[in-house]
């Protein structure tokens, strides 16, 4: 699917990188731990997180990742903001929690990696 | 090609710039045209080796050599020390405080994760002098 329909799926409002919502994913994964994000070299194109803070962007910057969704209706600030943009990274919120944002994701076929 | 070296000073005062140094070898590594997966591996471990440096160190200074067939990185810092080296590369055994857990890491994974991307790890270390660690990525 593309970021685009990621956006739409969740109801969610994009903060950064509108220009980058045609582009395709095919993988996500759901953390608060960033190392358990960076424990999968595996391609994975969408991290959905409830931490807050500017590592997220750069675990999600090493890992080659395009999107970051914050789920509970959490804001990164503007130095977050501004980081993702440089890195060419999507930022959206949802007001939905993390496991009802995954499912979601996950029944319109945006699948995780077996590990 | 003739070998590369990349030397960056990790400043240990400041956790948001973490990461700032990996970022920077990774657009390197890109620009030298390395596979995705290399490139990769290498940013992991480096970064996982910057935030341990920031979280236990207050920072340290990495050396990069980028040779024809592997990619050297040497990791040195003057914090504590690893009382036991064995016990700190096992997944899930961490020393990191609540504050460093709430960000999202200190959960034991930096040491087994740089051992997990990388070919080969030393980690030499004397409590109250500081730890090297140094890291063998294999280019085939």
């Amino acid at each position: 699917m593309t970021i685009k329909e990621v956006r739409d799926i969740l109801r969610a409002r994009v903060l950064c990188g509108e220009h980058l919502l045609s582009q395709e994913v095919h993988s996500a994964c759901g953390a608060d731990l960033m190392s358990d994000v960076l424990a999968f070299v595996k391609d994975q194109s969408v991290l959905l997180t409830g931490l807050l803070n500017p590592q997220v962007i750069r675990t999600a910057d090493m890992m080659d990742m395009v999107c970051i969704v914050f789920v509970r209706g959490k804001l990164p600030d503007e130095s977050m903001i501004e980081l993702a943009k440089s890195r060419d990274i999507v930022l959206m919120c949802t007001d939905l929690r993390m496991y009802s944002a995954c499912g979601k994701l996950y029944k319109g076929g945006l699948v995780g990696l077996e590990c | 090609m003739d070998s590369l070296h990349l030397h960056f000073d990790i400043d240990g005062s400041d956790f948001t710039s973490a990461g700032e140094a990996a970022s920077e070898l990774k657009r390197v590594l890109r620009q030298l045209g390395f596979p995705p997966e290399i490139i990769r591996r290498c940013a992991i471990s480096m970064y996982e080796g910057e935030i341990n440096m920031v979280i236990h160190a207050n920072g340290g200074t990495v050396d990069v050599y980028i040779d024809s067939d592997e990619i050297i990185f040497e990791l040195i810092d003057s914090g504590p020390g690893i009382a036991d080296v064995e016990l700190a590369m096992q997944e899930g055994y961490s020393t990191a405080s609540q504050e460093v857990r709430d960000l999202g890491f200190g959960a034991g994974m930096g040491l087994p994760n740089m051992k997990r991307y990388t070919d080969q790890i030393i980690v030499d270390s004397i409590v109250g002098v500081g730890t090297a660690v140094f890291m063998s990525i294999k280019l085939e």
